[in-house]
């Protein structure tokens, strides 16, 4: 095969990462984080290449254009053969592209968001290797690439997620803490993602993308196999992808500096979830009970983070756990066989998700480490670019007509509506909320009168121009890149024409995707209920907040328990607490001081002692007298002799 | 009185000389009982010279009493040279060769 540029994706974060960590101290921060910038361009650059010659490619009928690229051989032991290899299809392709696009924006912006820390070279080795994770998580070409990655990005957000490491996070957690709830939690997930590629190899032979789908497909294991290998996988999913019920260390993710949250919230670490059960569509269209739990785990977790949404008062927490409730969506949509639209969510919630994190930002940096709402508002006129682009991005996520959210979402729940009524009803729903708590968030910081501190206020300033630009060029983004998928009744799909083939081996399948189209009454009726919620959501939120007197004091009345237990985000973390961290805590201790310092210290230091005992009883014996000596020798030698003559 | 009786005079000197060697502290009585078990062993060659009916074994026995001399001589410097350092002839307290 010929010489192909598109692992090039994976070499500039590379450098990147090498250039800042072994030269950082000697760089000045321009050139730090201008350096990390350009190599995630240069890798965006590489990916485009990839795209173009993708694009060009002519498969084979029913087959999706593919390039793989062995590096090296890894592993060969016995069965087990894994080839360091790499895959660029349309699925690959797709994520590689928004991962490095939209991570470029967020490299730019943190030149400026962290001018004021000398750590930086540290941030951005970290950043870009946050990049070479993902993307190698996102070309692998057999599993445990994607597990090296998928590690990788574990690692890389425990890293950036504590960056602070010596900062406290919220009075009773510090900021490594969180960091380190973030890897604890993620290794769960992973260890079912683990047993799921022992099952997969143990059935299949091969970790093989290719390979483990054919054979599935034409030789598939038994369905109760097949449901397992779909539900570990899953559990891996909804760990990196902060789902049901492994989403606790999302919201305590924003621990570290905004744009990190901006970089795992919207293209990197959230949607390696989605992408796994994307790329692995084939087993889960052979399990339809894993399926259906991926959309049941989805709209739950879309619906219980929504609700909890709407009662924070961090700006980021807010944020946080509207992230929570959009994978939500995009699993519905997984699990609704809208593979393509899932992975169409992922990338319009990467553009306007990384806007309202880097808008939030925004904010943050004007307001000096101001995060909670409720001492903002108003901002709107001094923050002028930051106010307007937030203002599409809030746009976009709460579904209105015309922009890039409006249209991924409604993909996802006309799939929904179609493999299960009821999963539609709770997407519908968490739609409304959405626009609600989204809603709320815009008037509460920026408008209404200030409650600013005097002090902050005084010092209110508009983000320099490093930060506002990745600002503009997300809000178009977010304004244009729904046009990508529009759907059947208004025009072309385009990512569903070109993601199409990858999932075009469904189509074999039985009830493996859900055949026939909607009708066109159908569809503008669907679209219609999604615009008419996503108006309802902003009008309860411009009546509660902007037009308080309109309703007299309907929501006048102290909070309720109801609005206490959402602000309190239902007591999940503490019931982990009580059902999980504790025990587990008192486990340790158990093993700790009996197991570990009475059983196996007691052993090392029996053995010890029982030398030395040994030795003090020897001793005896050398006395250093000759005549001892001489009295043991005559009596060898008379047993000898009763030898002898016996 | 034949050659057995002479020969269990000689064990019983051997084995009071190996006694008084491992037993006794005094360095001239450790010294006197090393000589104990060389007559006894010149006691022993005789009583084997007279058993073979050749003289071979009493050559012998006039070495040993040629080196039992010699070594009577050092014997009694060295006893000399501890009883200076020590003021003591008793072989437990000779515990270091430098003082």
């Amino acid at each position: 095969m010929d010489f192909q540029p598109f692992p090039l994706i994976l070499l500039f974060p590379l450098l990147g990462v090498l250039a800042n960590a072994l030269l950082g101290r000697r760089l000045s921060l321009r050139a730090s984080g201008g350096l990390a910038s350009l190599m995630v361009f240069f890798s965006f650059l590489a990916a485009g290449h990839g795209f173009l010659t993708l694009r060009d490619l002519e498969p084979a009928p029913g087959q999706a254009p593919r390039l793989v690229i062995t590096l090296w051989e890894w592993i060969a032991s016995g069965d087990l053969r894994v080839d360091f290899s790499l895959l660029l299809d349309p699925l690959s392709s797709a994520m590689a592209l928004i991962v490095t696009g939209v991570g470029f924006l967020i490299h730019v912006y943190s030149i400026g968001y962290m001018a004021h820390d000398r750590d930086y070279p540290r941030f951005f080795a970290y950043l870009n290797l946050f990049m070479l994770a993902m993307l190698l998580l996102v070309l692998g070409d057999n599993f445990l690439v994607l597990f090296v990655g998928w590690e990788g990005v574990g690692l890389c957000s425990y890293l950036l997620i504590g960056f602070w490491y010596d900062r406290m996070f919220t009075a009773t957690m510090s900021t490594a803490q969180a960091g380190q709830k973030a890897f604890g939690v993620n290794r769960i997930g992973d260890f079912g993602f683990l047993i799921a590629l022992f099952l997969i190899f143990t059935h299949f032979h091969s970790l093989r993308f290719d390979t483990v789908f054919a054979a599935a497909l034409h030789h598939p294991a038994s369905a109760a196999v097949m449901t397992a290998i779909g539900l570990l996988l899953l559990v891996g999913a909804a760990g990196k992808s902060a789902q049901i019920p492994l989403f606790v260390w999302l919201p305590d993710a924003m621990a570290g500096p905004t744009p990190v949250s901006a970089l795992i919230h919207a293209a990197t670490m959230v949607t390696a979830g989605v992408y796994m059960v994307a790329r692995s569509h084939v087993l889960y269209a052979l399990a339809p009970v894993a399926l259906a739990a991926v959309a049941w785990i989805g709209a739950l977790t879309a619906l219980l983070a929504a609700t909890i949404a709407t009662q924070q008062n961090d700006i980021k927490k807010v944020l946080a756990y509207s992230t929570v409730s959009q994978l939500g969506t995009m699993f519905l949509g997984l699990g609704s066989a809208a593979f393509g639209a899932g992975i169409f969510h992922v990338l319009t919630h990467a553009f306007f998700k990384a806007l309202l994190f880097l808008g939030a930002g925004s904010v943050i940096h004007a307001l000096h480490e101001e995060q909670d709402i409720r001492k903002m508002g108003g901002l709107r006129r001094q923050l002028p670019i930051t106010f307007a682009t937030f203002l599409v991005a809030t746009l976009a996520i709460a579904g209105f007509p015309g922009l890039s959210g409006f249209f991924s979402k409604d993909e996802i729940l006309a799939a929904a509506f179609q493999a299960q009524p009821l999963l539609w009803g709770m997407g519908v729903l968490t739609a409304g909320l959405t626009s609600y708590y989204m809603f709320r968030l815009l008037f509460l910081t920026f408008f209404g009168a200030s409650r600013l501190a005097p002090e902050k206020a005084a010092h209110l300033h508009e983000s320099p121009r490093v930060m506002t630009l990745p600002l503009v060029a997300l809000a178009l983004l977010s304004i244009a890149g729904g046009w990508l998928g529009l759907p059947p009744v208004l025009g072309s799909h385009w990512l569903g024409g070109f993601l199409g083939p990858v999932f075009a081996d469904l189509h074999h399948l039985e009830g493996g995707a859900h055949g026939g189209h909607l009708g066109h009454a159908t569809e503008w009726m669907l679209m219609g209920v999604s615009t008419l919620v996503a108006l309802g959501g902003f009008a309860v939120a411009w009546l509660r907040f902007l037009k308080p007197a309109a309703l007299g004091d309907l929501f006048a009345t102290p909070a309720s328990a109801w609005q206490r237990l959402l602000a309190d985000k239902y007591r999940i973390d503490e019931l982990y607490d009580a059902l999980v961290v504790r025990p587990l805590g008192r486990l340790a201790g158990f093993l700790w001081r009996w197991i570990d310092e009475l059983l196996i210290d007691g052993l090392v230091n029996f053995s010890g002692l029982a030398v030395r005992v040994g030795g003090e009883v020897l001793r005896l014996l050398q006395t250093g007298y000759v005549q001892t000596y001489a009295f043991f020798m005559v009596l060898g030698v008379i047993v000898l002799l009763l030898r002898l003559l016996a | 009185m034949n050659l057995d009786h002479a020969l269990i005079v000689s064990f019983l000197l051997f084995g009071t000389g190996i006694a008084g060697v491992l037993l006794r502290r005094n360095a001239i009585v450790v010294f006197m009982s090393i000589e104990l078990m060389l007559n006894a062993v010149n006691l022993a060659l005789v009583t084997f010279s007279r058993l073979r009916g050749d003289l071979d074994a009493q050559v012998l026995c006039f070495f040993v009493m040629a080196v039992a001399a010699a070594e009577a001589a050092i014997g009694l410097g060295l006893v000399i040279a501890l009883f200076r350092r020590h003021a003591s002839i008793d072989l437990d307290r000779a515990t270091l060769l430098r003082s």
